[in-house]
C-alpha cells in the first residue's frame, strides 16, 4: 500500500480534498489521517476548523469499512460514466493520459498536462477514422516528386552511340560548376535545385536543336517563379514563326485632310487627321536584343516554354512600368502606359534589359571578329559580333576585383529607341535606309537624331553610377584564402545580377525579382494632357441660337420683303399687258 | 532562424538566390555559439545580411527567457567579430525613415540630412545636435522596422504563459499542408495592433495562449506576401514584397521554421504600383 512520507511534508496529502476517499487512497485509517499531516492548524491558517482529526465533514457519514468499499465502487462508477457529448469517460481518459505520460516521460509534465490531455483526446478520434477505411491522402507533394523523379530517369532507347555523343561536345553548360563558384560568394540556390535545373536543361537540349545553352537565372514571381535558359539555335535550324504582319505606317495619305470635305458630306463625321507614330520594327532573330532565344519553366520538371522575341515598343514600355511577375505566362500586364503584350512579353523585355545591362566578361576573353569589309564598321555605331579570344590571358583575382576596367560588357546595350542598332523609322525601304545612313541622313526633315549607345566590349568603368553609388560592387569571395579566391561582381543597377571570374572561367547569373534599382520612388507615367480646343476667333465664335420670337420676326420680315417684290413684278406685268393690249 | 539549425535552414530558404558562402557558414556555427556564451542568451537567431555598397552587415539577435521581450542585436562585417548595436529608440526609427538609398557598408559612415522640415531643424539645433545619423543607428532602426513589419512565426509555435512571458510551444508539431498555405496561420512576432479590434465573435474563437498576435491576413496592402511551395511542395516559403529579401520557410508537419533577411535594407515603397 502506498506509504506517505514520514516527514509530514507530503504536499499531495494536504492539497487533495479532505474526504473519506483520500484517506482510503492513502491506505490509512480515517482516524489516523492527520498523523502525518500538517499537524493541528493554528487559528490564522486556512485549514483551521476544517480538518480536525476525527471531525472531518464526512466522518460521521461513512463509519464502517464495508461502506468504504461501496464508496470506492461509487467513485469508480462515477468516473466510468460516459460523457453524453463525446462518449468518452473520465476513467479511461485519465488512464490513457497517465499511460502516455509514463511512457514518454516528458520533462515538467505538470506544466503541459492540459496539452497532453488534449492530445490524448485528439488521438482517440483519429483512431476511429482509421478503422473505417484506409486513408491514402494524395498530397500534391507526391505529384511533384513524380515529376522530379522523371528528370532522373534516362530516356528510353538510348544506345551506346548516344552516350558517346553526350560525352563529346555538348551545348549543356556545367551548371554545377557555376553553382560552385557562385556559392563561394554566398549566391545561388540550394544544390538540389541546381541539380534539378541541370537535368531540366539536359532535357531541353535533347528536344530542341540548340547550339549553345546557358542557365540565365531565376526570376521570382508572386504565384510561381521562372527558371530561364538562354539558348542559341544552330544556324539555319531556327523555327519559322508565324509572324504577325507588321503595321507599316499609314502615312500614305496627304499631309492633311481638307476641311471642306466635312461640309460637303454632312452625313459622315470628320475624319481624324491623327497619324500614329511609326512602329519601329523589332530586330531580327539572332541580332541585337533578340540575339538569344529564351526558354522558361516554372519548376524543373515542367515543360520548357519558348518566349517570343522582343519588340522595341515592349522595351520602351517596360522601362516605364514596374510590375511583379505572377508566374503565369499568359497573365495580362495591367499598367499605364498599357503594355503591348502579356506577361510573357514583359518577362522577355525585362530579360533583354537585364542582359543588355549586366552581361559582362573579363577583358580580353572576347574580341571583335576580323571582318572583311571595313565600311561596315561605321554603320550604326559599332560591331555586334564577337568571338572568343584564343590568346586570352586571365588576370589575377586581385586585379579583377580592384579595378572595374578589367571587365567589359559583352551584352549589347539597348538604345532609347528599344533596339540595339538604331533604325530610322521614316525610311520607306531597307535599301534606301542603307544609302541614307551613309549620307548621314541630311535629306528628310527627320526630327529623330541617330542614337548612339556605348559600343560593344566597353569596360565597366564607363558605367554610370546611380547618385553616389557605383554601378558595380566588386569583392573577392574570401579574404582568408586569397590564393583560391573568386572575383565576384554584384550589380547595383540591377539588384540580383552577379558575375564571377576565376582564372579562365567566368559566368553571369541573375536571381531576383526582375526590376531595376531606383533610389527614388517609382513615378508612374501621367496620362497625356487634355487636348486643346480650337482657339476662339471671330469666324468660329459661337453665337447664340436665335429664339423663337426672333425667328418669327425674321420670317415675317422676309415675307414682307417677298410680298413687296412680288407686287412690283405684278405691276410690271400688268403694265406690259396693258401696253400689249393698247397696241392691238 | 535558429543558430542551431542554420545549415539545414539555409538550404530551405535559398530559393531566392541568396545565401551564405561555405566560409561564412562554417564560422557562424562557432561564432554564434560563442555569442550565446558571452552574452548569456538563451537563444541566438541568425537574422540575416544587409548588403551595403562597399560591404555587408551580418546580423544576429539574442533572445532571453521571454521571447517577446526587446531583443539584443549584434552586427558583424565578417561573421567572426560581433558588436552589440545600441537599443533602438523611436527617434532613431523616425530619422532612419527619412533616409533613402543603399547602406554604405561602413558602420561609422554619417548621413547628412537632405530634407528636413524647418521645425525639425530648429529642434535639432536647439538640442545642440547636428543633423547627422550614423549608419549604425540606421542599421538598428532598419532591423527593428523589418522585425516589426514582417518578422513572422507560424501559429501555435509560441505560447503565452499566464505570467505574460512568451515561450516556445513544446507541443507544436508544425502546421498541416492546408493550414500552411493560408496567410491566417502566420503571425507577426511583435506587439499586436489589430487584435483588440476584432469583434467579440472572432475573439471567442481565439485561444488566448496561442492567438495573442496579429495574423498576416489583414496586412495592407493585400497581396504583400507571396506563398509558394518549393522543393516539390515540401517546403512552404513566404516572401515579403514590402521588404524585398525577407524569406520565411516552414516544413509542414515538422518543427522547422524560421525567417531570414538577405537584401539591401530598403523598403519597397513602390509596392502598390507593382501588384
Amino acid at each position: 500500500m502506498y506509504q506517505s512520507s514520514a516527514l509530514g511534508l507530503d504536499p499531495y496529502q494536504t492539497q487533495e480534498p479532505e474526504s473519506a476517499y483520500q484517506t482510503y487512497a492513502a491506505g490509512q485509517d480515517p482516524y489516523q489521517a492527520y498523523q502525518h499531516g500538517h499537524g493541528p492548524y493554528q487559528p490564522h491558517e486556512p485549514g483551521y476548523g476544517l480538518y480536525q482529526p476525527g471531525y472531518s465533514p464526512y466522518d460521521d457519514q461513512i463509519p464502517d469499512p464495508k461502506s468504504r468499499m461501496l464508496a470506492i465502487q461509487n467513485a469508480k462508477a462515477y468516473l466510468l460514466k460516459s460523457s453524453t457529448t463525446s462518449g468518452l469517460n473520465l476513467y479511461d481518459h485519465l488512464a490513457n493520459m497517465l499511460t502516455k505520460i509514463l511512457d514518454e516521460q516528458p520533462a515538467n509534465a505538470v506544466d503541459i498536462i492540459e496539452n497532453i490531455s488534449k492530445d490524448v483526446k485528439w488521438a482517440q478520434f483519429q483512431k476511429k477514422m482509421d478503422t473505417l477505411r484506409d486513408e491514402h491522402e494524395i498530397l500534391p507533394t507526391f505529384e511533384a516528386a513524380e515529376k522530379h523523379k522523371a528528370l532522373f530517369l534516362r530516356a528510353n532507347g538510348e544506345g551506346d552511340e548516344e552516350l558517346e555523343e553526350e560525352i563529346g561536345e555538348t551545348p549543356l553548360p556545367n551548371v554545377m560548376e557555376t553553382a560552385f563558384y557562385f556559392e563561394q560568394a554566398g549566391i545561388g540556390l540550394s544544390k538540389d535545385e541546381f541539380y534539378h535545373i541541370f537535368l531540366a536543361l539536359k532535357k531541353l537540349i535533347s528536344v530542341q536543336p540548340i547550339q549553345t545553352c546557358r542557365f540565365w537565372g531565376k526570376i521570382l514571381g508572386l504565384e510561381m517563379n521562372y527558371i530561364i535558359a538562354e539558348v542559341q539555335y544552330h544556324e539555319g535550324e531556327e523555327e519559322e514563326e508565324t509572324e504577325e504582319e507588321e503595321v507599316i505606317e499609314e502615312g500614305g495619305k496627304g499631309m492633311g485632310e481638307v476641311e471642306d470635305e466635312d461640309e460637303k458630306k454632312e452625313d459622315e463625321p470628320p475624319k481624324s487627321t491623327y497619324k500614329p507614330p511609326p512602329v519601329i520594327p523589332k530586330e531580327e532573330n539572332g541580332t541585337g536584343a533578340n540575339k538569344y532565344v529564351y526558354f522558361v519553366c516554372n519548376e524543373p520538371g515542367k515543360p520548357w516554354v519558348k518566349l517570343p522575341p522582343v519588340t522595341p515598343a515592349q522595351i520602351v514600355c517596360a522601362r516605364k512600368i514596374k510590375k511583379f511577375f505572377t508566374g503565369r505566362l499568359d497573365a495580362p500586364v495591367v499598367s499605364f502606359p498599357p503594355f503591348p503584350g502579356n506577361e510573357a512579353n514583359y518577362l522577355r523585355a525585362q530579360i533583354a534589359r537585364i542582359s543588355a545591362g549586366t552581361q559582362i566578361s573579363p577583358i580580353g576573353f572576347y574580341q571583335f571578329a576580323e571582318e572583311e569589309g571595313d565600311e561596315e564598321e561605321e554603320e550604326g555605331g559599332g560591331r555586334d559580333t564577337y568571338e572568343e579570344n584564343p590568346d586570352f590571358q586571365p588576370l589575377s583575382v586581385a586585379e579583377m576585383v580592384g579595378s572595374l576596367s578589367a571587365w567589359v560588357h559583352h551584352g549589347q546595350s539597348i538604345l532609347n529607341q528599344g533596339r540595339c542598332v538604331w533604325l530610322n523609322p521614316f525610311q520607306k525601304s531597307e535599301e534606301e535606309e542603307e544609302e541614307d545612313e551613309e549620307e548621314e541622313k541630311a535629306e528628310e526633315p527627320n526630327e529623330l537624331q541617330q542614337e548612339i549607345g556605348p559600343p560593344l566590349l566597353t569596360p565597366l568603368s564607363e558605367d554610370e553610377g546611380i547618385q553616389n553609388i557605383p554601378a558595380w560592387t566588386a569583392e573577392a569571395s574570401t579574404n582568408l584564402i586569397p590564393q583560391y579566391a573568386v572575383a565576384i561582381l554584384q550589380s547595383n543597377r540591377w539588384p540580383g545580377a552577379y558575375a564571377f571570374a576565376s582564372g579562365r572561367k567566368f559566368d553571369n547569373i541573375y536571381f531576383g525579382w526582375g526590376h531595376k534599382y531606383s533610389p527614388e520612388n517609382h513615378i508612374p507615367a501621367l496620362p497625356p494632357p487634355v487636348q486643346a480646343e480650337y482657339p476662339s476667333g471671330p469666324e468660329i465664335a459661337e453665337t447664340r441660337d436665335p429664339t423663337l420670337e426672333e425667328e418669327l420676326a425674321f420670317k415675317a420680315a422676309r415675307e414682307e420683303a417677298l410680298a413687296a417684290a412680288e407686287e412690283e413684278e405684278d405691276e410690271e406685268d400688268v403694265d406690259e399687258d396693258e401696253e400689249d393690249e393698247d397696241d392691238d | 532562424m535558429e543558430a542551431a539549425s542554420l545549415p539545414a535552414a539555409l538550404e530551405l530558404a535559398a530559393g531566392g538566390g541568396a545565401g551564405l558562402s561555405p566560409e561564412k557558414r562554417a564560422v557562424l556555427g562557432a561564432s554564434l555559439l560563442l555569442l550565446q556564451r558571452d552574452y548569456r542568451f538563451e537563444r541566438v537567431w541568425f537574422w540575416g545580411c544587409i548588403r551595403g555598397v562597399r560591404g555587408a552587415y551580418y546580423i544576429a539577435e539574442g533572445l532571453g527567457p521571454d521571447r517577446a521581450a526587446p531583443r539584443s542585436r549584434l552586427y558583424s562585417l565578417n561573421c567572426v567579430e560581433w558588436s552589440l548595436l545600441p537599443p533602438v529608440t523611436e527617434e532613431m526609427v523616425a530619422q532612419a525613415e527619412q533616409l533613402k538609398g543603399r547602406f554604405q557598408g561602413d558602420p561609422s559612415f554619417e548621413y547628412e540630412y537632405t530634407e528636413i522640415n524647418a521645425e525639425d531643424a530648429e529642434r535639432l539645433f536647439e538640442d545642440g545636435k547636428e543633423p547627422m545619423i550614423k549608419e549604425e543607428s540606421r542599421l538598428v532602426a532598419t532591423i527593428e522596422q523589418i522585425d516589426k513589419a514582417v518578422g513572422i512565426i507560424p501559429r501555435g509555435a509560441f505560447v503565452k504563459t499566464p505570467l505574460g512571458s512568451v515561450r516556445e510551444n513544446r507541443n507544436f508539431e508544425g502546421l498541416s499542408l492546408t493550414e500552411a498555405k493560408k496567410l491566417s496561420s502566420y503571425f507577426h512576432f511583435t506587439e499586436p495592433v489589430n487584435l483588440k479590434n476584432k469583434t467579440l465573435l472572432e475573439k471567442a474563437d481565439l485561444d488566448p495562449s496561442t492567438d495573442f498576435l496579429d495574423s498576416l491576413e489583414h496586412d495592407i496592402p493585400q497581396g504583400s506576401w507571396t506563398v509558394q511551395l518549393e522543393k516539390g511542395g515540401t517546403v512552404v516559403v513566404l516572401r515579403s514584397l514590402l521588404w524585398l529579401g525577407l524569406t520565411f520557410y516552414h516544413v509542414p508537419m515538422t518543427k522547422q521554421y524560421g525567417y531570414v533577411y538577405f537584401g539591401t535594407g530598403e523598403k519597397n515603397l513602390d509596392l502598390p504600383f507593382m501588384l
